[in-house]
């Protein structure tokens, strides 16, 4: 009802400044005809602002690089990443450089032409030299850049079972992750939804023998150096396993198991101490101690301090708690990794109790 | 071809001499079957639906730069959604879902393809209305039933769809996975289907009338840029979105009727589903066959209309007026087979996502040399500074900057690590969605006095709001690059659950603060656009001093465009500035551009571009 009455106030409103308007209308005298096409005058201040609009977006650009610059994430904490980093790292050159070129001279092309009733333009309709140009040059460049990004793609994406990659299933549900380690044969049991009972969530199959040391966990814990090759699953709507400071991302998928690999290469102990990290970790420290003395003030409970961890996001949409569905990720020498592993129960000694 | 158009055009014409039937006010606003009409009606709809799509986004741009922060005007708007003020995250997904629904097909489809096809295409070509008049009537009032639908699907109790736009299975199709897959979602789907209804009876009539309806001497290497690009975003409407119909048909299916296209092996509130031996993946390939092209639906009469525009306000030819036509070929054709780079970790075949790589990129090049063919159309030019320019040049800014994004986008080991971020986010409000609505609006400011019979926009509030806007969305959209390579995945509620996202928060104010600044200035051209349709300044008939024969129709608005008979055209429609073979003024002297319907003159040379 409320909104009922909120509307048909804005409609009200709206209606008496059209009729205001009106009257002013009716009161004024009408100008000579044309008047609402450019002029002289309009293309010349129209012609400069465009020079302003180019300043614009050049000091946007060194503003935001300035400001903004290092919220991006740090170093890749994988083996491929690094390979795709740097090739983000020339397609942005590629991009800067073009965008940079374009830009100034579509907008320097806006200020000199502009209009002016002595001047005439010139009528240029082909040249079939000057097109051919600018299809070849992104036809060889683009070339580049699909050959490389397919060599790292092709890579990235097939894995190579020779490398004995530690399986792990990531497992995901409305909203949280679970891990599910192959135990001591690196095997992961048959699941299935259909299977699930009591505490055997994953519905890993009882029956399976390669199933009965399965480690189910929800705190992921990788050995460093180690290629990890993740098998997924979702029990009911589509997940995305984003792992952005691995550079690692696959959509999980109800009915299908689908996979990424790689391998972890800095510890979550190093990457604490990665400049760029650190310096991430001290800003946004400063930004929680800021809003406590806010929250103190208002009787509020007040938010811990900030420890670098990698992370582990879902990144599909996936229901009204999706942007609330992560794990955290530990990398770890391969010593504190086993100590780790050995401390958990297997899937035989939970079904067991 | 032209000459049995002809023969129709004059019997046409005798007609509209046989009877002069009475217009009733439910035939001539309401049930028209007059082009003109039709594509009023669309853009006002299209309108209409853009203000709601757009406040939508003001809304969740509230959210989320101050997460904690209580807004009394999420009570109003949400109601039961924000108790005291906080959004429910349910609505926030609602909102984002139907944001890009409305924005995708009822503002960038329907409000600018069906307004402008509809206007342009019957005066463009020189033919008295479309093929079918009725058809065209029906098409509208399909369109109009379906806006009213995904209206109503606001209000229903469980909330509307909130699967986000591209509605993705099983969460689609779960009520228990989401309030908004209930009978929001089921009305959802039956708008869209009525949708894809409406635009495959525009788009079929969109072909035949430019097939069939041309003048006399309107070869089709003599049409505007406009219409190759009407025509061309039609035939690829009428290819991909039976696909997605039968898409939605089939979700309906596993929805309502226990089928399993999309759905296998799931456990849901406790439970296990029947559903056996589905794929969500389907559904994504189904979807993204019609999702893509779509982009290229979107962006095609942008093109096309900044084209003419530019041309026209540059005093200039089109720039390679062919490979302008071969670049909108190629991007058509190319467009039908590129879906796939939606889905590189989706969980299909790598191998297929190499080969979408490969087809990706490729359509760079066509994009790549109409950028630089509109940039070379300014070059040397007399540039005439009307809003609709201003519009034009800043639709190729924003057209370069985010095509570029693209490459890394259509990238798929790029792709991995920023799918489903904010820097997609980025690039396809840049590339589609604010590069579509420049060209919309260069179309409505540059044809406002042939829409409104002479009247035209006020030039000054044009100039307001263009300047605003401009800096707005880059102030918008920029910054959000950054955001997404933070890592930071779209469509969350808040990222005060993720410490580590903390210091994107001011970029997040800034974004909102910018969107809240562009956002106001369009009211400034809503107010100009319905003040000018009945208090603007009447114009001369040809204001612009365009070629193209809409021009020369009438500015009464008259069932048959013009009074006497069709113009036949002689050139095609961009002799600008053409000089004489003398070189010592242009063929029409004192006047810098030659109409299509004024025959070859004795002073100039044919030429054949």
């Amino acid at each position: 009802m409320t909104a009922f009455l909120v509307i048909l106030v804005i409609i009200l409103f709206g209606i008496s400044v059209w009729q205001m308007n009106r009257i002013f209308q009716l009161a004024k005298v009408k100008p000579s005809t044309h008047s609402e096409i450019a002029s002289d005058k309009d293309n010349n201040m129209n012609g400069y602002l465009m020079m302003g609009f180019l300043a614009f977006m050049y000091i946007l650009t060194i503003v935001t690089f300035w400001l903004w610059g290092d919220v991006l994430l740090p170093e890749s904490g994988s083996e491929h990443g690094a390979r795709i980093d740097n090739l983000m790292l020339i397609s942005m050159i590629v991009i800067f450089f073009v965008g940079i070129l374009t830009q100034w001279l579509l907008h320097y092309f806006a200020f000199v032409y502009r209009g002016n009733k002595t001047k005439r333009a010139t009528f240029y309709a082909d040249n079939d030299k000057l097109e051919f140009i600018w299809t070849i040059i992104p036809v060889i460049v683009l070339a580049g850049l699909i050959i490389y990004g397919l060599f790292t793609w092709t890579d990235i994406m097939n894995v190579d079972k020779d490398d004995d990659p530690l399986v792990v299933e990531l497992y995901a549900q409305q909203f949280n992750w679970k891990a599910r380690y192959g135990g001591n044969d690196n095997t992961l049991g048959e699941a299935n939804v259909r299977l699930i009972e009591g505490i055997n969530q994953l519905g890993v199959d009882p029956a399976d023998p390669n199933g009965q040391d399965d480690k189910v966990v929800t705190e992921l814990h990788l050995p460093v150096g180690r290629k990890v090759l993740f098998k997924m699953r979702s029990q009911d709507v589509l997940h995305s396993a984003f792992m952005p400071h691995f550079r690692a991302q696959m959509n999980c998928v109800p009915g299908m198991i689908t996979q990424f690999a790689f391998t972890p290469t800095i510890t979550t102990v190093e990457m604490r101490q990665n400049d760029k990290v650190v310096e991430k970790v001290a800003r946004i420290n400063k930004i929680r101690t800021d809003k406590n003395i806010a929250l103190t003030a208002a009787g509020q409970e007040t938010l811990d301090p900030y420890e670098f961890d990698y992370l582990l996001l879902c990144n599909k949409i996936c229901g009204v708690s999706h942007y609330n569905m992560q794990m955290k990720i530990i990398v770890e020498s391969e010593e504190d990794y086993k100590a780790w592993l050995a401390e958990q129960p297997t899937l035989a000694e939970q079904l067991s109790k | 071809m032209s000459a049995h158009a002809q023969v129709h055009a004059v019997e046409d014409h005798h007609d509209d001499h046989g009877h002069h039937h009475k217009e009733t006010f439910v035939t001539k606003y309401i049930f028209s079957q007059d082009h003109k009409m039709i594509s009023k009606q669309y853009l006002i709809t299209g309108l209409f639906m853009g203000i709601i799509g757009i406040l939508m986004s003001l809304l969740f741009r509230l959210q989320l730069a101050w997460p904690d922060h209580k807004f009394t005007i999420f009570e109003i708007f949400l109601g039961k959604w924000a108790p005291d003020g906080v959004m429910d995250p349910s609505i926030y997904l609602a909102l984002v879902t139907i944001h890009g629904t409305i924005m995708v097909f009822f503002v960038l489809t329907a409000g600018l393809s069906g307004t402008f096809s509809n206007l342009l295409i019957p005066l463009q070509i020189g033919a008295r209305d479309m093929a079918s008049g009725f058809l065209n009537m029906v098409s509208y009032w399909l369109f109009f039933l379906s806006s009213i639908i995904m209206l109503f699907s606001l209000f229903v109790e469980a909330g509307p769809a909130s699967a986000g736009w591209t509605i993705y299975p099983p969460l689609s199709a779960l009520p228990q996975a989401i309030p908004g897959s209930g009978a929001g979602m089921t009305l959802w789907l039956t708008s869209i289907a009525i949708f894809i209804a409406s635009s495959l009876l525009g788009s079929l009539n969109y072909i035949v009338t430019v097939i069939n309806l041309r003048t006399k001497g309107m070869s089709m290497t003599r049409l505007p840029l406009t219409i190759w690009a009407f025509f061309v975003t039609a035939i690829i409407g009428v290819v991909s979105f039976p696909v997605l119909f039968s898409a939605a048909l089939m979700l309906i299916m596993d929805r309502s009727f226990g089928t399993s296209f999309f759905l296998s092996d799931i456990y849901i509130a406790g439970e296990v589903l029947h559903h056996q031996g589905g794929s969500p993946v389907l559904f994504e390939h189904l979807f993204w066959f019609l999702g893509h092209p779509e982009v290229y639906i979107v962006i095609l009469p942008a093109m096309g209309i900044v084209s003419e525009v530019m041309a026209t306000n540059s005093r200039k030819p089109i720039f390679g007026y062919r490979a302008m036509v071969a670049s909108i070929l190629a991007i058509a054709f190319l467009s039908t087979i590129v879906w796939g780079h939606h889905m590189f970790i989706s969980g299909m075949n790598p191998f297929l996502g190499s080969v979408f790589t490969f087809t990706t990129l490729l359509i760079a090049i066509p994009s790549a040399v109409k950028a630089f063919n509109w940039i070379t159309t300014l070059w040397k030019g007399n540039l005439q500074m009307n809003t609709a320019m201003l519009f034009s040049i800043a639709f190729v800014s924003t057209f370069i900057t985010g095509g570029l994004t693209g490459i890394i986008l259509g990238d798929s080991a790029l792709d991995i690590n920023v799918h489903d971020t904010y820097f997609v986010v980025a690039h396809f409000h840049l590339v589609m969605g604010i590069s579509a609505l420049y060209g919309l609006l260069a179309g409505v400011y540059h044809w406002f006095p042939k829409m409104f019979q002479g009247r035209m926009m006020n030039k000054k509030l044009g100039y307001i709001h263009f300047w605003v806007t401009a800096i707005g969305a880059y102030g918008i959209f920029f910054p959000m690059h950054f955001v997404g390579m933070a890592g930071l995945p779209r469509r969350y509620y808040t990222n005060t659950n993720f410490p580590y996202f903390d210091d994107l928060a001011d970029i997040n104010v800034v974004m909102t603060i910018f969107a809240i600044i562009t956002i106001s200035v369009q009211v400034v051209f809503l107010y100009n656009f319905f003040h000018s349709i009945f208090y603007g300044k009447k114009g001369p008939k040809n204001p612009w001093n365009a070629t193209t024969l809409e021009w020369t129709s009438e500015i009464k608005h008259i069932h048959g465009n013009w009074d006497g008979p069709i113009p036949h055209v002689y050139r095609w429609s961009y002799d600008y500035s053409k000089l004489n073979k003398d070189e010592t003024d242009y063929v029409i002297p004192g006047q810098d551009f030659i109409p299509q319907n004024v025959p070859l003159q004795d002073n100039e040379d044919e030429m054949d571009h």
